[in-house]
């Protein structure tokens, strides 16, 4: 039996009752939907990056360096290359990417599918009024998820550790800066992101306001099984 | 099989351990962009024991872990209770991003685990949990730990080497991110039960302004710390 817990007592509630009824048929076939809600004051998401996939693929690893892809998602809110990089990993099932920004308070339904019997997701999405911070879910065991069962878990924002955290203009996509920038600028390894130092902080030269602080967890993830497609 | 957990009281209720002796592969991760740990102490103990208790006063041995990373007082007081412990199994400081593996055995009837060790620079932070149950069916458990303030000792957020129980001022940085000169941020806590950590506040002066800690640099959200206990 398997256990997803975060956070909160609802997610107790909700994911192991669910999950004790795990289903067990042999179509391996699975669809999922996987929605995103923005639980942030001011920070839209970039399109988010979702990744279904087997044991032993990691999309990003907490304390260990940013791949290029997870880079220019975390700077540049760009999941293509962390998805192209996904796409050529053979314990990746298939993958998804959002269509679109998500504004704070509002969600995406991201559709993933493939055929597995044991599926696991990882998804990744920017802060765009960060310097590399993101939302994200690494390696989340999904194989029990009966047909029509949801799970319910709450992402962290972390900190890609490629890029320093100006906060200034020039730095921050969301506020018309920079986005990618190969150099790896910052201690090169992933971590919880400390939170956004702001103007209203006494940080001068931050282009931010104190409407973009914000603390984990940063979004909303629920994933729920479909009936599969073919049979 | 993965199981992921909090380390909140919602764990309580999913597991009844039996009371058996185990050998427990652990591995702790630093998830902070700049906070050292000082040296931990894990320990496998009875339901009575606690290194510390959220909402409680912090005990003269937690305090001397809080504000020095001294953990001798907590080792001898959880293993006069029949505690078995492991002692600074980073071999020193655990940095920013950086992981220690080890072993614990635990004797019959030690059905919980805690762990505690200073958060570097801070005036009496720790990174902590209060008696999770330990796991017992094989798998592997991954727990997220919060920042806690021992409520000993007023964030000042100044690196005046002070780290003896009651002696304000934090011990070092060991980053040395940190600046000098600050003026002082608070001059006591609000609560003086041991809380979660409201964070470093940090200023952008390196040579004033009220804290000698770097607000771009020095500061954190929970989780602070990935426990990962494994059960062979």
């Amino acid at each position: 039996m398997k256990r997803s817990i975060k956070f909160a007592a609802i997610a107790t509630a909700l994911s192991s009752a669910l999950l004790l009824q795990g289903c067990n048929d042999n179509n391996p076939q699975r669809s999922f939907n996987v929605e995103v809600t923005n639980l942030s004051n001011h920070q839209p998401f970039a399109p988010v990056a979702a990744v279904l996939h087997k044991s032993g693929y990691n999309g990003f690893s907490l304390g260990a360096m940013a791949s290029d892809g997870l880079e220019l998602l975390a700077e540049g809110g760009d999941p293509s290359a962390f998805i192209a990089e996904a796409a050529v990993d053979n314990k990746v099932i298939n993958s998804a990417s959002g269509i679109g920004i998500i504004a704070p308070g509002n969600n995406e339904v991201i559709k993933v599918q493939g055929i597995s019997p044991k599926p696991r997701l990882s998804l990744a999405g920017m802060l765009v009024n960060t310097n590399d911070g993101f939302i994200g879910l690494d390696d989340v065991d999904i194989s029990e998820l009966g047909i029509g069962e949801s799970l319910l878990l709450y992402a962290n924002v972390y900190d890609a550790g490629t890029e320093v955290n100006t906060e200034a203009a020039a730095d921050v996509p969301g506020q018309n800066g920079e986005g990618m920038n190969a150099a790896r600028g910052d201690r090169d390894f992933i971590a919880v992101h400390p939170g956004v130092v702001t103007a209203e902080d006494g940080l001068t030269t931050s282009a931010l306001d104190a409407s973009h602080r914000f603390n984990n967890p940063g979004a909303r993830i629920v994933i729920t099984r479909l009936q599969a497609p073919n049979k | 099989m993965k199981n992921h957990l909090t380390a909140l009281a919602v764990i309580g209720s999913l597991s009844t351990a039996p009371a058996m002796a185990q050998n427990l592969d652990i591995k702790i991760t630093n998830l902070t962009n700049a906070i050292h740990f000082t040296p931990f102490l894990v320990a496998a103990h009875d339901s009575s024991s606690h290194l510390f208790i959220e909402g409680s006063a912090a005990s003269t041995s937690l305090q001397a872990m809080a504000e020095g990373g001294d953990i001798s007082g907590l080792s001898t007081d959880i293993q006069a209770t029949g505690g078995n412990v492991v002692e600074n199994p980073a071999a020193g400081l655990l940095a920013p991003g950086a992981n220690a593996s080890f072993m614990l055995m635990s004797n019959d009837g030690n059905t919980k685990l805690s762990l505690t060790a200073m958060m570097l620079p801070t005036n009496d932070g720790f990174v902590g949990v209060d008696s999770i149950d330990v796991p017992t069916a094989k798998g592997t458990y991954t727990y997220y730990l919060n920042g806690y303030d021992a409520g000993t000792e007023a964030n000042d957020e100044l690196i005046t080497g002070g780290g003896a129980p009651g002696i304000a001022g934090i011990p070092a940085d060991p980053g040395a991110n940190a600046g000098t000169g600050g003026t002082g941020v608070a001059m006591i806590d609000s609560n003086s039960m041991i809380h979660i950590h409201r964070g470093n506040l940090g200023d952008s002066n390196t040579t004033g302004g009220t804290s000698d800690l770097d607000s771009s640099v020095h500061r954190w959200l929970n989780p602070i710390a990935e426990l990962i206990i494994r059960v062979n």
